[in-house]
């Protein structure tokens, strides 16, 4: 039986484990998001924290996955179900990109436009609404789609822990030492993190250019 | 014929902005020593000087960008310190060189700006942006436009209309003109003065270019090592015999002899 032989005969299965990867990749990165984007924002205003968060981030990042995984296991409520121990992990994986990206972002919005925003009477929370983040945008974005990648990636090992995904696939390949069922996991995976890399680029270039329109002056 | 306050006739206007020995420092650094300038309403002031003489910290610590380290910024008789920042600043129109508009907002909005964020009502927001789009010289058609689709001298325009957005009693210009062509700038210049003498706001305006400050300004300010050194109304600049405004009045005097005369 070759590839697609077998990936026709298990098509649903292939289909429930796409999506159950999709949901442990989306809801992390979107936890990612939720406190990563903040966090980063937090770190322009309050710029002593800057140092302590993106170190702690930067050392969240070196912890092998497995290792990560091991550490949560213990954890109450987190450990007692490998899908929410395995959402975590991975959240906490996407923080270095979306804090560092938010923070790179708005440190990066030319000075003089800031200033001229605050001499004009906006409040801080104006200033970082209506300037700091729509300049800011393409870089975070460029963030939540490192995040993205990297969660969908990683997603695969978290069937080790019993979590689902395509990464069951893939170890029920090595259990059974069968290419054909490795690839079933593999290749969608990859497709997966190809896909949401080809998206996210599009939205994040669209931010990017909003305001530098080629068109010169007619 | 050094720092003393004005020597324009006595007149019953109030000041408008008044600085009592104002110094400002930062890191170990005196930017402006021990200030003391007093600007009538509808008066147009030029702070003239070289670069880091001081001009652009006066300029901000008016609209509180700045606070005083010594001595107090007064602007209609309240000190900086005591007026709310967002309120002082949205009664002061400010305008940079380039304009310093936001490259995410068309020009609609950006001349907007102040009003939208004053809670004007729509209408009374499009009204007051082609009133003031015609004001500056420019076409309803720019409407549409992002900063970078504009010349440098229509993006100029639109900083001067975005300034004027909300009306504003003062009016801070920091080299808003420094950036443009001199064809350009010589016309805004002199729009600026025709709008000017229409208006009677409270202008101060902060340039390096002594034409530009015989041009616009009822009196002249000249500033060198964060030191007010000459203060003079602008008829009596030209004639002063003071070593540093002639040093000026050199470099500016008149077109360089070509090499073959």
């Amino acid at each position: 039986m070759n590839f697609f032989q077998f990936i026709r005969a298990n098509h649903q299965q292939v289909l429930d484990l796409t999506l159950e990867h999709i949901t442990l990749a989306g809801v992390a990165t979107l936890l990612a998001s939720l406190v990563g984007i903040p966090l980063g924002i937090l770190i322009t205003r309050v710029p002593r924290l800057s140092k302590a968060v993106l170190g702690g981030a930067n050392i969240i990042q070196t912890i092998p996955s497995l290792a990560l995984f091991g550490f949560l296991l213990p954890v109450p409520w987190i450990g007692a179900r490998g899908g929410r121990l395995a959402i975590l992990a991975l959240a906490l994986y996407g923080l270095l990109p979306l804090v560092r990206n938010t923070y790179a972002g708005i440190q990066g919005v030319d000075p003089a436009i800031v200033e001229a925003g605050r001499a004009m009477g906006l409040t801080d929370r104006q200033l970082l609404w209506q300037v700091e983040l729509p300049l800011a945008s393409g870089v975070i974005v460029a963030g939540v789609r490192i995040a993205t990648v990297v969660s969908i990636g990683l997603a695969t090992i978290a069937a080790a822990i019993g979590a689902g995904g395509l990464g069951e696939f893939i170890f029920r390949g090595l259990a059974m030492v069968n290419n054909q069922v490795i690839l079933a996991g593999a290749v969608p995976a990859a497709l997966l993190a190809l896909l949401a890399d080809f998206l996210l680029g599009r939205i994040e270039r669209r931010l990017g250019n909003m305001h530098l329109s080629t068109q010169g002056p007619h | 014929m050094t720092a003393s306050s004005s020597s324009l006739p006595a007149s019953s206007a109030k000041a408008a902005i008044e600085f009592d020995h104002a110094s400002f420092r930062i890191h170990e650094r005196e930017l402006l020593h021990d200030l003391q300038l007093s600007i009538k309403e509808g008066e147009t002031l030029v702070l003239l000087g070289r670069s880091g003489s001081g001009k652009t910290t006066t300029l901000k610590l008016i609209n509180r960008l700045l606070l005083p380290t010594s001595g107090d910024v007064c602007v209609n008789g309240k000190r900086t310190t005591e007026w709310d920042p967002i309120r002082l600043r949205r009664s002061i129109g400010y305008v940079i060189q380039d304009g310093g508009l936001f490259p995410h907002y068309t020009v609609e909005r950006n001349i907007g700006l102040v009003p939208r964020i004053e809670n004007w009502e729509k209408a009374r927001i499009d009204s007051r942006v082609r009133d003031l789009l015609g004001m500056v010289g420019l076409d309803e058609d720019l409407l549409t436009r992002y900063p970078n689709q504009l010349s440098g001298g229509q993006r100029q325009r639109v900083g001067v209309a975005r300034a004027l957005a909300a009306d504003p009693p003062i009016l801070l210009l920091d080299e808003a003109f420094g950036a443009l062509d001199p064809i350009t700038r010589s016309e805004i210049q002199k729009e600026f003065r025709a709008l000017q003498q229409r208006m009677r706001k409270t202008v101060i305006f902060v340039t390096h270019d002594l034409r530009e400050a015989l041009l616009l300004a009822d009196r002249i300010a000249l500033m060198e090592n964060g030191r007010l050194v000459v203060d003079l109304p602008a008829t009596e600049f030209s004639r002063s015999e003071d070593p540093l405004v002639r040093a000026y009045r050199e470099a500016f005097s008149t077109l360089p002899e070509t090499k073959r005369s």
